[in-house]
This record gives C-alpha cells, structure tokens and sequence, in this order.
C-alpha cells in the first residue's frame, strides 16, 4: 500500500488555502452553496467519483437483494465452477458464489473504512480544534503527538497494533484509528489557527458565547470544506490499507467475505483460478479509484486556483 | 548550516521520546503475562511454579510502576539492548538488523523504478498538456494510486512469470529476484510523483523567467532541464522523501507476496508466534530510522535550494 503516501504536506496546505470568506448573510451563503453544487455538477471527476461511490455503497447497503446466492453457501461438487446461468462469475475454491461474495464483501470493506474515517474525522476535529484553539501546553502536547504518528511509517505501526491486540476487524479499525487521526488533528488545528483571528469570532468572545458553542457554531462551519476532502482523499487510503490488514489475515476470519480476505483466500490457486484474485483486486480498485476522483473533484470545486 | 542541521536535530528529540513511548505501549497492551516467557528465557528452564514467578517479577521489576519501567526499557534501548526474541532466543537488534537489508534493497528497488517511471513521464504529460500522452499519464496515476500493492503483485507474476516466462515465479539471492518485487511497489510511487511532477513543471513553465529563458534564446533543452524541472524537483524531493518511507512500510506487505525476507516477514511471523518484543523492536527501530531518512531528505533540500537555510521563513513556495 505504498501506493498511497499519507496526504503530503503540499496537499495539506493546499487544503489549508481556500477558506470561503464569512458569509454576510444567509442569503450570500445560500448563493455560495449553489454556486458550489453548480461547479461540482461541472466537474466530470467528481461527477464519476460520486457514482462509482454510490454504485458501490448500494451494493454494500442492498447486498441481500443483488447477490444471488448467500456469500457463504457451499455448493458441493461445485468448486471453480465456470461462470454461467446459476454462478455469474463462477465458483470459489469451496464452491461458495463468487458475485455473492463479492456483493457481500462490500459491507466489511468500504463499511470498516468510513466507521475509521467518521472516528477519525470526529477524533481529529476535536483534538485538532481544542490544541489550534486553547494553545499553549495543550496545543503543544497535543501537536508532538501528532508529529509522532505522522514521523512514522503508518502501515507498520497499524500492523503492529493489530498484531498486539489480535487479529479481528474491529481491531483494524481501531488500529487506523489511533493512528490516521493526526493528518487530520493537523489540518484542523491550522485552520483553526487562521480562523480564531476573524471579526465575527472575535465579536462571539466580545459578546460571552462560550467556547463550545464558539467552536461549533462560528468556527467549525467555515473549515468543514478542507476537511470533507481530507476526508474524501483518506478514504481511499483507508480501504487500502483495511483491505490489505485483512490479506495478511489480520482482520476478518473466515468465512466472512471481504475483498482482502478474498484475495488471501484465492492466493494458493492464483495460477490455476487467475481469477479468483482477479475480481477482489479489480473492486478494491474501482472502490479506491471512487474515492479518489471523488477527493480529487471536491478539492477542484472547493478550490479553484487548483483546477488543472 | 550546521547550525540548521543542529536545529533540525533538537527537533526531532521529542517525536524520538514519542516513537519509544509508543513502542513501550504496544509492549504494556500485549494480552498475556511477560513474565513465564521471559523466566525461561533467563533461566532456561519452562517455569511451573507461581512462587518462583512471582520471585522473578519482583526480582526484574516487572511490578514496578510504568514510568519506571519505561526509563529502564528506554535506557537499556539506548544502550541498543532491546531484548531477545521470544521465539529465536537472538537478540532483537540482531533479528532486526538481518531483516532490515532486504527491506532496505526491496525500497530502494522501488524508489528507482517509481522515479524511472514518473520522471519522464510527468515531464512529458506537462509538455504536451491537455494531449493524448498527457490524458495516458493522468489514467496512469488514477490506476496506480488505487491498485492494491499486494492484488498488482499477483498480475505482474502471471504477466511476467507464468505467461511469458521472461523471470522466475519465485527466487530468492539473485537480482532477478528483485525485479517484480521492485516492480510492484514503484507503480504506486510512480503514479504519486508523476502526478505531483506533471503540476509543478504546468506550474513552473508559466513562470516568468521561463519565457525570459526561451526570449533570450536558450535551447528549449536547456530551458526545461536547467531552468523548469530544476524548480519543479523541490515539490518532488518532499513526496520522494515521504515515498520512500511510505515504500519502506509498503514493502512489509510486497515481501509477504513474494516471500522475501525482511522487515514484514519478520513483524508477521512475530504476530503469529506473538513475539511481542520483536514487534515492540520493529517499531522503535523502524520509526527511528524511518524518522532519520525523512531529516536527511529534509537536509536535501537546503541544498537545492538555498533559500531555506538562508530565509528561514517562506523559503519554499508551496502549491
């Protein structure tokens, strides 16, 4: 999964840039929303991120109502059966449907990569908003923290966590938790940072509203643009990186499907049944391809001096 | 200058004492008691007896408090004593340090083929913007960035091993051995820096020296390699430096694939055997090297580019 460096620094300060201004009124800001939806609607990346997404959250979500068979139903004298009528894509090596895997290994694997992301979206917003915001010793314990965990190699202190706490899935996404917090408790401390200093927050302290309400209502609303690419952009990593815990078999058991498991599952006959890897491969690949197109499209509508 | 490399040196103090307390907290969470394991390590012989257990907990003050523990583990670490396998009985920084080459090659294999790949063609996708090359070059980094490593790895064995025999399926000592592994894990850096290369040479060709450089008359040749990629290689440098981290940890799941030696076949099999302090080493060892690499990139830098170590502040131009 080398394939995805951590979101670089230039990529993070290209999300720190493009703060909208404060919006006058609610008119000025309902103007600015649509003129947003209008430029997403514009952008084909986008646009093709967005349905190769949603094609594969619906398979996720209605799992039971497209696979034809139950993904762990053993068909005996059925092993590698050819793709026809009864098996769309054939057989696996114990004669479970391959389609119904696939469909139904869609929940634990684009399901386990956003539960990490919304954690880690709600961790790091909060770290990152309570270090940029109060300052001082906080924000310096917090921030070497995060230093830390960006200093090191992610994928080797996920595995490592895992490997502590014993393989199951949930054990996955608490490892991506604990650690991809930080690229995010970076970014929302650096907006923060810029955003403190606006008139209208310095007007919501002059007048007494308290700090949580400060941050929720007048500070989080300007800077959740950057962070929903952030967002967008992980999860492609994520996928990767769950998919690939679950490969080296640290994640899901068997018999449970999952796109990972999958292809560890498929390793030993990958020269006689190419295509038992070939499938699994091709969903984490259009799954992450998604995600990413989606990232790339909602950073160009959010910032336009990055369009190229 | 050397008072910048002295600075960047205090600098990375704290996030070393981060990397061990890190390492010695996956060592607290471990499920299970240390304690039999380590008694027969020491003693060598298994231990029945809870009385003498408990002798030897107290006698290696192993119910001391955490903090205490800590400064023991972390002194004894920088004395470059991490312990000894639970499985093999060597010691830890030995395990490692066998382990590391392999990894080491495997990444530098991958560095080489990514920067092989990108260079030529981020330049080109920038020269020939908006053109058939150009869109090849932006599916090229689409597709590698989301392919798995460890799904690509399969394709390039049957590819290149099983359907055209050009390299054997799998081999280890010779530098054929090398390749797919290589292969495999400089795809996604490729895709990565190309992209990155293809924006800052569109960016940098817009500048206004460029079109002084080409009006005085300069070879187009010159323009782009003395003038255009030159500015174009800081924005790289910083993705290389992370890439090759990135290839580092990267390489611990390509190496499962082909059966390499290294830094992932070590942490697996420790995770399988629940070798707890070889996973602990991985980390504090790993992390720390890992750290040192991303300074000497850092380092790089100020000799490319000069304004960093002079100007202190906005010496790189970011986007």
């Amino acid at each position: 999964m080398a394939e995805s460096p951590r979101v670089s620094d230039s990529t993070l300060l290209a999300l720190n840039a493009p703060l909208p201004a404060a919006a006058e009124s609610a008119e000025e800001s309902s103007l600015y929303r649509k003129r947003m939806v209008r430029r997403f609607w514009q952008n084909r990346s986008a646009v093709a991120g967005l349905f190769l997404v949603l094609v594969i959250a619906s398979l996720a979500l209605f799992a039971p109502f497209i696979a034809p068979h139950d993904p762990n139903e053993q068909f005996t004298g059925k092993k590698f059966a050819r793709p026809g009528a009864q098996f769309p894509l054939g057989t696996d090596s114990l004669g479970r449907d391959m389609m119904s895997r696939l469909v139904y290994g869609a929940q634990p694997s684009v399901g386990s990569a956003a539960l990490a992301t919304i954690l880690i979206t709600c961790i790091g917003i909060t770290l990152g908003a309570w270090a940029g915001y109060s300052g001082g010793l906080i924000d310096d314990f917090i921030m070497r923290i995060v230093d830390t965990l960006l200093a090191l190699p992610s994928l080797l202190l996920a595995i490592a966590i895992v490997g502590i706490l014993g393989p199951s899935l949930i054990n996955v996404i608490l490892g991506a938790v604990c650690i991809w917090w930080a690229s995010y408790a970076r970014l929302v401390r650096g907006l923060v940072l810029e955003v403190r200093e606006r008139p209208y927050v310095e007007a919501a302290v002059s007048i007494g509203v308290q700090t949580p309400r400060i941050l929720w209502r007048h500070i989080l609303p300007s800077i959740i643009a950057p962070i929903i690419v952030l967002a967008s952009l992980e999860m492609g990593t994520l996928i990767l990186i769950i998919a690939g815990l679950n490969f080296l078999g640290l994640g899901v058991q068997p018999p449970t499907a999952e796109w990972g498991a999958m292809l560890n599952q498929g390793r030993p006959y990958f020269q006689l049944a190419p295509e038992q890897m070939l499938y699994p491969g091709l969903m984490i690949t259009i799954t992450v391809l998604g995600f990413n197109l989606l990232g790339d499209g909602l950073r160009d509508v959010l910032d336009p001096r990055h369009t190229r | 200058m050397s008072l910048y490399i002295a600075r960047r040196l205090v600098s990375l103090i704290p996030v070393l004492i981060g990397i061990s307390l890190l390492a010695f907290l996956l060592g607290v969470l471990a499920p299970g008691d240390p304690a039999p394991a380590l008694y027969k390590q020491i003693t060598g012989s298994p231990a029945a007896d809870p009385a003498a257990i408990e002798k030897f907990r107290v006698e290696y003050g192993l119910n001391d408090p955490l903090p205490i523990r800590y400064l023991r583990w972390a002194a004894s670490a920088l004395r470059g004593d991490l312990g000894y396998s639970y499985r093999s009985g060597r010691p830890i920084l030995q395990e490692i340090g066998n382990n590391f080459i392999p990894s080491l090659q495997l990444a530098l294999g991958g560095l080489f083929v990514a920067i092989l790949i990108a260079f030529p063609l981020g330049i080109f996708a920038a020269l020939l913007h908006n053109s058939l090359p150009d869109f090849g070059m932006r599916v090229f980094a689409l597709m590698g960035a989301a392919m798995p490593s460890y799904w690509l790895a399969y394709l390039f064995i049957l590819l290149f091993a099983v359907q055209l025999r050009w390299l054997p399926v799998q081999a280890t000592g010779s530098w054929q051995a090398l390749i797919l592994p290589s292969l495999t894990l400089g795809i996604g850096g490729a895709a990565v820096l190309s992209r990155l290369l293809r924006s800052t040479m569109l960016d940098v060709l817009h500048e206004d020296y460029i079109r002084t450089a080409r009006s005085k008359g300069l070879k187009e040749r010159s323009v782009i390699l003395r003038h255009a990629l030159r500015n174009s290689l800081i924005p790289a440098l910083t993705v290389l430096g992370g890439l090759f981290g990135s290839l580092l940890a990267g390489a611990v799941v390509v190496e499962t694939v082909f059966s390499r030696p290294g830094l992932g076949s070590l942490i697996t099999s420790a995770i399988s055997f629940r070798d707890y302090p070889v996973i602990q080493g991985v980390v504090l060892l790993g992390g720390t090297i890992f750290v040192l690499i991303n300074l000497l990139v850092d380092l790089s830098y100020t000799w490319i580019d000069p304004r960093i170590r002079l100007g202190g502040k906005g010496g790189i131009k970011s986007g």
